[in-house]
């Protein structure tokens, strides 16, 4: 087709309804433009206003974070958040989902997902140091899910170790919701220094629009659209829509984007992921308050003949638009040949704030930046509370039997892929290059050191969509706690968060009932323990022929730890330890692993979250572990009690035994397995033990020792008593077990 | 000790390899650009980890042929120490400056893991300062690392002191249940008839400091001070 031909192309009804925009939105169009849009100019339209790029559902819901604090000196609305470990140096890190792509096609799906979260930490002058992953799959007794686990922790891996970048560490989750729509959530956190953080931004009229990285495909076209839509039996005609990923060229791309970096050429940079050309140039403009004005003709391509809608659209991967000062366009290109890859000046920032498209001598689109970013729609959606609230959440345990044998029930729970040892994902994953990383994968969170300064950095990634489906606020908050406990028990202080929340159809009111009820929850816990939110990405139309994914929000959070040396394992470590439980008591049974694994129920009000307790909790733990009296910390969650004290058994180093002897209120189920929030198990030399009791009755926190450690057998109460190695066989075969049958 | 630390495109461990040889072993260390054409001044040359050329074709496949490889092997021809450390040991295999091949590991699988490595020649300038038959606590992280050669270059090997290390259990016992990638005898590391050219798939830079939980790693270059101190080369 001719420029001129696909200017011909008339826009009909049906058109629009195949590019995803309502009639309102076509009228929205043409009354910014003050005319009808062309093809062209409908298909950026379409990529622009799309869920996954405008947030149209979320945007006033999201401003509802607390995104403001002493740290934080990026917050949302950048590629990604920057937040301050001292006076000069700074991490980056952001969250985002590859859910749609990866069912479609896992390998490459996830693989870009790593490629377009990588891109999104270097765009803002950060050297990427680690990559964690949430990933959620249907239950692997069935084989696409086997095989969509499988491929998609190759993508990661293929992706992840080629880039140079360690995959540190990250959760698996199995749930019959996600068996049509897998989650896939990834993590990157990078370290830069504080003044030579870099923003997409464009400005200065007459400076030089330049493209790097690869050349630009028919792949991806309208991914983001795609990524914006419900699945249904035809998705697999969709494959075309995911890109396909190249980390060779991507390790190219992030060396001399790096190296670009140290030099004061540079005004503005940001990576063309989603929508590509289209999305960086105008967000650029758009955020820096001018125009841009491209020509196509410049762009290299893959392939003759590409149309400006295709160019426009496509999102192949590895490329970046940077925004230079005038007169160095040379110096940039150099560096970009020494690393073989293109660098092309495709034209310059204007001051008229439109976006100008050009190919073939004529004007393809020209549209005002601001029509495609900050006047996109937004909706309030409307929302109402599901009938089946009301159902789970009156559920009690009164009238669950218990069993006979618990010893069996914790050897069964040890040896499901649920609360069996992810080995088998995270030794796929190079999680030791760059040799920063001082707390493997399997530990509560991940941990590295800062080279050239005392510090580590601790990140973890945690959700729990069964909780937020049962009461979407409290699984929220529990998401948040969960997270900040995690980075606790390793000694790291907690300083912000990243999200990503992955829900069904906004347009159906209980979908965004759930959103909104989310969103409250990760607010108000974060405005407690001050980890303001950085920025996110939201996940939408996670759903297959009307049936939504559990709501599941998946929280990245980071902090720092003074002294990298001085940090903390769950495991158990010497004989003669005493084992003390801080925090909450009880035994919550209401959405718990034990219910769903043993009983098949998944109802009940998730575990309550006083969050006051919590902090103490926390407070505590990161006091005993800083004056060096806790030995080993690990939280207690999925699985509860009986499962977390087996986890502190097992040490990379060889295993442990412990006894411990629990107070019966109530259920020993309850008891044992039961996920009551707020709970971390320490041990601790017993000479140490009067300082801590001075500690903990200053904090005021409830604790109490429940047994010691030792023996080469797991002992709780009357109910469990099973050898550590037999246990952890059990736990080590788990996953590899089902897999790789 | 000079060193140099080549960099292809795609190596990745390179920034971890001029850590150790600067920062802990404080030796003078320069990075050399893989379209270099000079090694004059350097007693070590080392190729580091990664994903040379993205691995495209095969590891190492396309890395033999950079400038730079020209030079190193006149480089090692005079004697100059070369060390190929994971993808180096492939780069270095498919330039002939080592005998055999790597397959993909035999469970088709990336691993990222610590091994042990029994020390089966320690009179190398590499191994010094290890003992014979000494087990390594080491990390791998590879998945073209399955070691071949046919049975009758291998015994040759043997013969020669060719065969450096074995994956070996924590008490040093070889045994096919400590090979993780099914490389033929064990084998986790060889070096060239001369002993200046050392190829090891396990990654001894990354287990060099008391931080990141080993320090055997640091044996093989604390074996190279001696050679610094002594002996010429």
């Amino acid at each position: 087709m001719t420029v001129q031909e696909i200017k011909e192309i008339k826009i009909t009804q049906g058109l629009i309804e195949q590019h995803g925009l309502s009639a309102e939105e076509y009228e929205k169009i043409k009354s910014l433009l003050g005319r009808e849009p062309n093809y062209t100019e409908l298909g950026i339209f379409s990529v622009m206003w799309s869920e996954h790029c405008s947030y149209k559902s979320s945007r006033a819901i999201l401003k509802r974070f607390p995104i403001a604090g002493r740290h934080i000196i990026q917050g949302p609305g950048e590629n990604a958040g920057v937040v301050a470990i001292d006076d000069d140096l700074a991490m980056v890190f952001k969250i985002e989902s590859h859910n749609h792509p990866s069912y479609i096609e896992p390998y490459q799906g996830a693989a870009t997902g790593v490629g377009g979260i990588i891109r999104d930490i270097f765009t803002m002058g950060a050297r990427p140091v680690a990559c964690l992953n949430s990933l959620r799959f249907g239950p692997l007794n069935h084989p696409k899910n086997r095989y969509l686990m499988t491929r998609v922790v190759a993508g990661i891996a293929g992706y992840g170790n080629c880039m140079g970048i360690p995959t540190v560490g990250g959760e698996v989750c199995f749930e019959a919701c996600y068996s049509q729509n897998p989650l896939i959530n990834v993590f990157c956190l990078g370290i830069a220094k504080r003044d030579r953080i870099f923003y997409a931004r464009a400005c200065g009229e007459g400076n030089p629009v330049i493209y790097v990285g690869s050349s630009t495909g028919r792949d991806g076209i309208h991914g983001a659209t795609m990524a914006s839509e419900e699945f249904n039996e035809q998705s697999e005609e969709r494959r075309p829509t995911v890109q396909v990923g190249d980390p060779f060229t991507e390790k190219l791309l992030l060396e001399a984007c790096l190296e670009l970096m140290k030099t004061n050429y540079i005004i503005g940079i940001q990576d063309m992921g989603a929508a590509g050309l289209t999305c960086s140039n105008c967000e650029m403009a758009g955020r820096g308050g001018a125009g841009v004005e491209i020509d196509l003709d410049l762009v290299p391509a893959r392939e003759k003949g590409m149309t400006p809608y295709e160019i426009m659209l496509s999102e192949s991967q590895e490329r970046m638009l940077i925004v230079a000062a005038k007169g160095r366009e040379d110096a940039v290109k150099e560096i970009f040949a020494k690393w073989d890859l293109h660098g092309v000046s495709i034209g310059h920032v204007t001051a008229d704030g439109n976006m100008r498209v050009k190919k073939g001598g004529q004007v393809v689109a020209d549209i005002p930046a601001l029509a495609l970013t900050d006047n996109a729609p937004a909706y309030l959606r409307p929302k109402i509370m599901p009938d089946y609230i009301d159902e789970v959440q009156s559920w009690t345990p009164d009238g669950l039997p218990e069993p006979k044998d618990y010893t069996s029930v914790l050897e069964r729970m040890m040896g499901s892929p649920a609360l069996g040892s992810k080995a088998w994902v995270y030794e796929q994953y190079d999680h030791m290059v760059r040799i920063n990383t001082i707390l493997f994968p399997g530990a509560d969170a991940s941990l590295l050191r800062i080279m050239g300064t005392p510090y580590g950095i601790g990140m973890t990634v945690d959700g729990n969509g069964r909780y937020c489906y049962l009461d979407p606020k409290t699984g929220g908050m529990l998401a948040v706690a969960e997270a900040a406990r995690n980075l606790v028990c390793t000694g790291a202080r907690p300083l912000a968060i990243t999200n990503c929340l992955n829900f069904g159809d906004p347009e159906n009111p209980e979908v965004m009932w759930q959103f909104d009820e989310t969103v409250e929850g990760i607010a108000e816990a974060c405005r407690f323990f001050d980890t303001p939110v950085t920025g996110g990405n939201v996940s939408f139309y996670n759903q297959t022929l009307g049936e939504p994914v559990f709501p599941t929000p998946v929280i990245g959070m980071a902090g720092v730890l003074q002294d990298c040396r001085a940090y903390v394992t769950p495991w158990f470590k010497h004989d003669g330890d005493l084992v003390c439980i801080i925090g909450g008591t009880g035994g919550h049974l209401g959405g718990s692993e034990y219910l769903k694994a043993e009983h098949g129920i998944i109802k009940g009000m998730p575990p309550r979250i006083n969050l006051a307790l919590e902090a103490k909790a926390q407070k505590a733990c990161l006091r005993g572990i800083g004056l060096g009296i806790i030995r080993s910390a690990h939280d207690c969650s999925e699985g509860g009690l009986a499962v977390a004290m087996a986890e502190s058994c097992f040490s990379p180093y060889g295993s442990i035994g412990a006894e411990i002897n629990l107070d019966k209120s109530d259920r020993a189920d309850a008891l044992l397995f039961g996920e009551t929030a707020s709970r971390i198990i320490v041990s601790m030399n017993e000479k140490r033990l009067p300082e801590w009791e001075r500690l903990a009755t200053k904090i005021a926190v409830p604790w109490q020792i429940v047994g010691h450690v030792g023996g080469d057998r797991l002992k709780i109460g009357p109910w469990i008593s099973s050898p550590v190695e037999r246990l952890r066989h059990l736990w080590e075969r788990a996953l590899a077990g089902v897999i790789d049958q | 000790m000079r060193c140099g630390v080549v960099v292809f495109p795609g190596s990745n461990c390179d920034h971890d390899c001029y850590h150790v040889l600067k920062h802990v072993m404080g030796w003078p260390v320069d990075y050399i650009w893989h379209k270099q054409k000079d090694l004059k001044g350097y007693d070590l040359v080392l190729l580091p980890g990664g994903f040379s050329y993205g691995d495209y074709l095969r590891a190492g496949a396309i890395a033999r042929f950079s400038p730079i490889m020209n030079e190193l092997n006149g480089f090692a021809e005079k004697g100059g120490l070369v060390l190929g450390i994971c993808n180096g040991f492939q780069v270095l295999l498919e330039s002939g400056l080592l005998p055999g091949a790597m397959l993909m590991n035999r469970g088709l699988r990336f691993i990222c893991r610590y091994v042990h490595i029994r020390v089966e020649n320690n009179s190398l300038p590499f191994t010094g300062s290890c003992k014979k038959g000494q087990a390594l606590h080491i990390p791998i992280a590879h998945q073209e690392g399955c070691y071949y050669n046919d049975p009758e270059a291998i015994s040759e090997m043997e013969k020669g002191g060719q065969v450096v290390f074995r994956y070996c259990s924590p008490e040093s016992e070889i045994d096919d249940r400590y090979n993780p990638n099914g490389s033929s005898g064990n084998i986790a590391g060889v070096c060239n008839r001369q002993g200046n050219v050392l190829g090891m798939m396990p990654h001894p830079e990354r287990c060099s400091e008391a931080v990141l939980g080993s320090e055997d790693g640091r044996l093989i270059f604390s074996s190279l001070l001696k050679v610094a101190e002594g002996v010429s080369i």
